[in-house]
């Protein structure tokens, strides 16, 4: 009865009421589609927003640390001070008082403050690292003691502070941390031109530092330098050995099998893990120094290995077979078609997958501070066994400061990795176009 | 002699080993016209006796690197009275740290004892001693090693398959590294581990609900008793990881569904990578962003609604790990949903499917086991998350499931344990191995279970 050859009116209503139900039907699925769709958007659309607001706010606190202020003033080199037997012994010159040098060049500049307690507020203007800065000047040209010169010394951090903005004038004394009357100074010093933002130097060229106008990423910079350099010249020649013997030569079996498993592994191990591996194994048992770069190159080494030897397989799996081929035909060894063919032509991929280990090596604190890289650092390491730190951990180190004029270092301080980061990332990219080879 | 110029000097033997080999090879066949009559092509003789100049001489060198300063303190120590011998190895660290400043010239001579100042001495004479032994012992090896290569050259000595043997070799030790560092992970947080259980029963470790990790250094003092329950941590880790699944799941299926599917080719190359830069921000900038932005900005927030939030809140914390985890998630199911092939697809819109509905009911379905997969490795990163938790989230043990008050995880309490100096047998420091050992044990086994569902749902469709 069903059969529509034997009913041909039933199977037309039946047709049409099946269309009706789906031209019904066709609306609601319709806005459903449209209702996917903007999920999907959404979803990008805040992805997108999370990137932006990332940015948007470690940028607008931190592009300022790229000026700071300085006070100009006029500092005499007095010879009484410096040095008061006249012998030009460098030792003398350089225990000398400075920071009183700086002191009388502020009450010059302020003949009218008196009084202990004003005076000291006075002299807390300026930061205690211009100092450091007049010393350098003398010990390099002793002739200037006796004379006297202008020059620009570093502010204090609260200065800086109001000078960038960040300190509201309207709050409170004890809220905003200047008082009425070093605001005046600072106006009059405003006035006058002798308190100014300029380039700044000493972010660049110190290292850390309890106070904040002096803390400088160089230390970190020179110490992430050393730190990678020691992870590059081991994981690049260790991972691209263990790359080229299991995609090359390595016969399929059992302990091929698990040395693949266990990089597989390895390469999704949390990186605090490996940081409990090097306390444990490279401090602990071999005794070598805390807080070392060495210690950190060998950590970091364990740690981007999985990565380059996954990206060198992926290399050496893209060369054609028939360059094998070829080279084998022409009467080469197996080790030699590899050295003299393979190696150089996947190489590219190779150096693209270091670097991007690399940047992530550049990025990695948390293995670093179990093996005691967050100390407080101020030298500058000069070889791979001195304390050292490395950025990121910089970053950590800053972000923990309670001082509110370490915020913006802070931020400096990860717009200076970022834009490390940025040039290995495009490093990459320009590779891969410029040497990538499709078969 | 230092360790550097030693490095160098047994390089330069090398290369002097190599011009040697070269030449008697050569000079075996009477000059280049001959060299058809060697087995190996001369370079490869060359190598052969560099090789054995410079390797056993280095890895002798290496060894005895390892093992040369334990040997020279054991014989200053030696060396000293019965007294110093018999203290206890803490105080014996203390003796050997003034020895080793005095050396390094930290302390002047006259502040120290003349026990110290003879046993400086002695440190001193016996560290050059070392060094001038390593130096003549690997000098030596060099030698007589390329020597030996050298006097068996002749035509008929197969270098070059000798070379490739050292080459496979060598090849097979850098590939083995792998194993060992699997095994130098187990066996560093397992032994410590060990000897915590030995002092915190296991169950208590595992079930227990109180932690406080610090140990008293007077029997009697307040507090004295630490407790060792790391429950709350636990749920506190699993607290903050489920918040940024919830993040990160629904936004990056979203994203790689839409980008995967319905975005133009162009829009697809300029907002896939734009998503990814996400995933090489490093984690400690997250960590400032989490503590320093989100945190107040949610306290403030909660504040105007009348909400207490705690400004180290877990969801801080999480909302920050979801964001990113998302190009993670984002990127594994993108290749996951563009594996699926398209007759499926096409199925599907021949039955008069809506795009969404292929996508919901054939396209998801299909791709679901390499997603969950995907999902499971997402997770294991949450869990294992270190800088943002230690930055964001508290340090206080909370046992509590409220999003907006403070937790402690895992992670953040193996770095503050860990983080400054500290003695090697507390319980304290151990802990953090166990926690470690739990960790790594987590981890693993989510990520194995992640990559054999992704590896077999691969091969379904390849």
């Amino acid at each position: 009865m069903n059969d529509p050859a034997l009913n041909p009116a039933a199977a037309e209503n039946r047709a049409q009421r099946t269309r009706r139900l789906v031209e019904q039907s066709l609306r609601r699925r319709y806005r459903a589609e449209r209702r996917f769709r903007a999920y999907g958007i959404m979803a990008v659309a805040l992805g997108l927003c999370f990137v932006g607001f990332l940015f948007s706010s470690i940028i607008s606190t931190g592009w300022t640390v790229f000026q700071q202020s300085y006070l100009r003033l006029d500092v005499s080199y007095a010879a009484d001070v410096i040095d008061p037997d006249g012998s030009g012994d460098l030792e003398t010159i350089g225990n000398a008082d400075y920071s009183g040098l700086i002191k009388a060049a502020m009450r010059k500049q302020f003949p009218d403050v008196e009084g202990r307690g004003n005076l000291r507020d006075l002299y807390r203007l300026a930061s205690d690292g211009g100092q450091f800065d007049l010393r350098e000047r003398v010990l390099r040209d002793p002739d200037l003691v006796g004379k006297s010169e202008t020059l620009w010394v570093l502010a204090d951090d609260r200065v800086d502070l109001y000078m960038k903005g960040r300190i509201d004038r309207e709050l409170g004394e004890d809220v905003r941390g200047l008082t009425d009357q070093e605001l005046g100074w600072i106006d009059r010093l405003v006035a006058d031109d002798r308190l100014e933002k300029r380039f700044n130097r000493s972010f660049f060229s110190n290292g850390d530092s309890r106070e904040p106008e002096q803390a400088g990423v160089w230390g970190a910079v020179v110490g992430t330098f050393l730190t990678l350099a020691l992870t590059l010249l081991l994981s690049f020649p260790i991972g691209v050995a263990a790359a080229v013997y299991l995609e090359e030569f390595a016969a399929k079996n059992r302990a091929t099998d698990f040395i693949e498993v266990n990089i597989n592994n390895l390469a999704a191990v949390p990186s605090i893990v490996f940081g409990l591996l090097g306390l444990a194994v490279f401090i602990q048992l071999f005794g070598l120094p805390r807080s070392a770069p060495l210690v950190g190159g060998l950590v970091l080494t364990l740690m981007t290995l999985p990565t380059i030897i996954i990206a060198s397989r992926a290399a050496l799996k893209g060369v054609p077979p028939s360059i094998r081929e070829a080279a084998l035909g022409m009467g080469a060894s197996e080790v030699q078609t590899v050295m003299h063919h393979v190696l150089p032509l996947a190489m590219p991929g190779m150096l693209t997958g270091a670097i991007i280990g690399m940047a992530r090596a550049l990025g990695e604190s948390a293995p670093l501070l179990m093996i005691g890289m967050v100390a407080f650092i101020v030298d500058i390491p000069h070889g791979f066994t001195d304390p050292a730190t490395v950025l990121p951990v910089q970053v950590y180190l800053w972000a923990d400061s309670p001082e509110r004029a370490f915020l913006e270092r802070t931020s400096g301080a990860i717009l200076v990795l970022l834009g490390f980061l940025l040039i290995m990332n495009a490093t990459a990219v320009i590779l891969r176009q410029k040497f990538e080879r499709r078969w | 002699m230092q360790t550097s110029t030693l490095v160098l000097v047994l390089l330069i033997l090398a290369a002097v080993a190599y011009r040697a080999g070269r030449m008697r090879s050569l000079a075996l066949v009477g000059g280049l016209k001959g060299a058809s009559k060697l087995h190996s092509r001369p370079g490869y003789y060359g190598l052969l006796t560099a090789l054995w100049c410079a390797i056993p001489a280095l890895l002798v060198l290496g060894l005895w690197h390892a093992f040369d300063g334990r040997i020279v303190t054991d014989l200053v120590i030696g060396g000293m009275s019965a007294e110093v011998q018999a203290l206890t190895p803490d105080q014996l660290s203390l003796v050997l740290n003034d020895v080793r400043n005095l050396v390094a010239g930290a302390i002047p001579a006259e502040m120290a004892s003349p026990e110290a100042r003879a046993a400086a001495a002695r440190y001193v004479e016996l560290q050059s001693l070392s060094g001038l032994a390593a130096a003549a012992l690997c000098l030596s090896l060099a030698l007589a090693a390329g020597a030996f290569v050298w006097l068996r050259i002749s035509p008929s000595l197969r270098a070059r398959n000798n070379v490739e043997t050292i080459v496979r070799v060598a090849l097979i030790g850098c590939s083995t590294i792998a194993i060992f560092t699997t095994i130098g992970i187990v066996i560093s947080v397992l032994f410590e581990s060990i000897r915590f259980f030995r002092q915190v029963p296991v169950t208590e470790f595992l079930f227990g609900l109180q932690w406080s990790p610090q140990m008293a250094i007077r029997a009697d003092q307040v507090g004295s008793s630490g407790a060792f329950g790391a429950v709350p941590l636990f749920t506190g880790t699993l607290l903050i990881a489920g918040i940024a699944m919830l993040v990160a799941v629904p936004v990056g299926l979203f994203a790689a569904i839409y980008l995967a599917e319905y975005a133009r080719r162009r829009v697809r190359a300029v907002i896939k990578p734009m998503l990814e830069v996400l995933a090489g921000i490093p984690t400690v900038v997250y960590g400032f962003f989490a503590a320093l932005v989100v945190g107040p900005l949610l306290r403030e927030t909660g504040e105007s609604l009348g909400l207490a939030v705690a400004s180290e809140s877990a969801l801080a914390a999480g909302l920050v790990m979801g964001i990113m985890i998302i190009p993670f998630v984002s990127s594994l199911a993108d290749d996951m949903i563009t594996a699926v092939p398209q007759s499926m697809r096409d199925g599907s819109y021949g039955l008069g499917a809506t795009q969404s509905e292929t996508i919901r009911r054939v396209v998801f379905p299909a791709a679901l086991p390499g997603i969950v997969g995907g999902v499971l490795l997402a997770i294991s990163r949450a869990i294992g998350e270190t800088m943002i938790v230690v930055m964001a989230a508290g340090l206080g043990a909370n046992l509590t499931a409220n999003p907006l008050e403070a937790v402690t995880t895992v992670t953040t309490q193996i770095v503050t344990l860990l983080v400054g100096d500290q003695e090697f047998d507390s319980p304290k420091t151990l802990a953090a191995f166990a926690l470690g050992l739990v960790l790594f044990l987590a981890t693993l086994s989510l990520n194995i279970i992640a990559l054999q569902v992704v590896r077999r749902y691969r091969e379904q469709y390849e």
